[in-house]
């Protein structure tokens, strides 16, 4: 029966020890140790998902890069292009200007060919009625030089006049 | 730190060979030596008594029995504190008890009757009556020597933790342990929200029980006594668990109790027969801790003595024989030892589950 009869003094120990040493380890082992097992716990986690973001943030850069890149070339495409067309539409715009321009050059070299012409032309004119007063005047003086010859010729002209 | 770890194991060995020379002295006094012989050789006729040798080793005792050599206890004795009505306090070595077979100031441990085994004071008309009893006995003892090692292993892992280092050394052991009780012991039993209120009882009541399991494995001082069989130190445990749930329990806990909801009302009027019950349950589940600690531990411990009690019943029959039986009970010992290992873990864990799961039924606020 000794065995299953709990003894006064035992229990009474047995008490006083056990709550001693419950509040001694509280205070002293428990709190630290869970509370540094809990700190510990909180970082690997903190670290983890700073890690996990970081990751995330590492993704999204790389995809803003490649859009980036992606755009640029866009760009420069876009700028080519334009590039293309102004260059072409600049040819095409030199050349009708220089069309016009040539054409406007000769139109006006025609005119001043045409002018040139007609004022040689007059020139000519005038030259070949000096030539002629003066040849006419030279065949005059050497028809004339007999008194005869002049006298029929007065009559000629003179003839010429009554008629008219 | 490590050096006033040193200082108190070394005071601790101080003492303890300070105790053990007082105790060899006691023997060197020759008249005190020669009492002793002779009530021994009257012993020494009796035949070997399996029961009485395991239910001394099983029981708690006034000294702490190391070895007989030729016929003399080598035993550590413990001190001896008694309250007496008639005479008041008294204390004093139980080294002067003789192992039971003289008597000191008035007091001499019971032969027979109903404190058998325990320390009595002898009236004057010659009558035995027991004194309140606050005597350091073995059990005592060895939980004293269980708190100091609890006490210096955890506080020193405690400092470890707040130098923020990785873990190192017997704090990768305790780890594991610690985090298990919490992990898979406090937090699915109790919830997320509440457990670390009972971290702290959880915790020491798991360690202080597989300590003292373990060192019950140990068959020399500091280890061999049966703290963790011995119902009071169990009870005083279960108590504990008992006025936590009390102080702890929820509302709805106690309504359950006095009236539980969904139950037919012919089982609460006129006989409150499922209050009766609960009232009874509450009781109970600490009772069955108690007891399944006690006897399962007490059961190894006998279990063991009964094998090594085997050598000597053989050998009393033919002293050979006890020779040849020796190496079976041996290697049953060792078995019996390995299985207690598991034991030692096991019902530490299971107590310490079993609490968490109480605390867990006295805090739920609804189902």
């Amino acid at each position: 029966m000794e065995l299953v009869t709990p003894e006064f003094g035992t229990v009474f120990w047995m008490l006083l020890s056990f709550l001693m040493i419950l509040f001694i380890l509280k205070k002293f082992a428990w709190k630290p140790i869970l509370t540094a097992l809990k700190e510990r716990e909180a970082s690997i986690d903190n670290a983890l998902r700073s890690a996990d973001k970081a990751r995330e943030k590492m993704e999204q850069l790389k995809a803003d890069n490649e859009k980036i890149i992606k755009e640029a070339k866009n760009e420069r495409d876009n700028l080519l292009k334009d590039a293309r067309l102004v260059k072409d539409m600049i040819i095409s715009e030199a050349k009708e200007k220089a069309n016009t321009e040539t054409e406007k050059i000769i139109k006006d070299a025609r005119v001043k060919i045409e002018n040139e012409k007609n004022a040689a032309l007059d020139e000519i004119k005038n030259q070949i009625a000096i030539f002629s007063i003066e040849i006419a005047e030279k065949i005059l003086k050497k028809k004339l030089e007999s008194t005869k010859d002049q006298k029929d010729m007065i009559n000629d002209l003179l003839d010429e006049i009554k008629l008219n | 730190m490590h050096k006033n770890c040193r200082k108190v194991g070394l005071l601790f060995l101080v003492l303890l060979t300070f105790v053990l020379s007082h105790n060899v002295l006691a023997f060197e006094n020759p008249e005190e030596a020669e009492k002793e012989h002779t009530s021994k050789t009257e012993h020494e006729k009796e035949k070997f008594d399996p029961g009485h040798f395991i239910f001394d080793h099983v029981t708690d005792s006034y000294e702490w029995h190391i070895l007989t050599f030729k016929e003399r206890h080598v035993s550590i004795p413990l001190p001896v504190i008694v309250y007496s009505k008639e005479s008041g306090l008294h204390s004093f070595w139980s080294s002067k008890l003789h192992h039971g077979h003289s008597e000191y100031k008035g007091f001499r441990i019971s032969e027979e009757g109903p404190d058998k085994g325990k320390i009595v004071e002898i009236m004057k008309d010659g009558t035995e009556l027991k004194p309140l009893d606050f005597s350091i006995t073995k059990n005592i003892f060895a939980v004293f020597i269980s708190i100091g090692l609890l006490l210096w292993i955890f506080i020193s892992i405690a400092r470890k933790y707040e130098n923020k280092k990785a873990p190192s050394g017997f704090q990768n052991a305790m780890e594991p342990l610690i985090l298990f009780i919490r992990d898979d012991v406090a937090k699915p039993a109790i919830g997320e929200d509440k457990y670390e209120k009972f971290m702290p009882f959880l915790l020491t009541v798991f360690f202080f029980i597989l300590i003292n399991n373990l060192l019950g494995l140990v068959p020399v001082p500091p280890g061999g006594a049966n703290v963790t069989g011995n119902i009071a130190v169990t009870g005083v445990l279960a108590l504990f668990t008992l006025v936590i749930i009390t102080i702890n329990a929820s509302k709805y806990y106690w309504q359950e109790i006095y009236n539980a909801p969904g139950v037919p009302w012919w089982m609460k009027i006129p006989i409150p027969l499922m209050p009766i019950i609960e009232i009874l349950g509450l009781f109970i589940k600490p009772l069955v801790l108690m007891i399944r600690l006690f006897a399962n531990i007490a059961a190894g411990h006998i279990i063991v003595m009964g094998f090594f009690s085997l050598i000597f019943i053989f050998g009393d029959i033919i002293p050979y024989l006890g020779y040849a039986v020796s190496p079976v009970t041996i290697l049953f010992t060792v078995f019996m030892t390995v299985i207690e290992l598991l034991v030692a873990f096991v019902q530490a864990y299971v107590f310490t589950l079993l609490s968490a799961i109480y605390f867990g039924m006295a805090t739920t606020e609804h189902h």
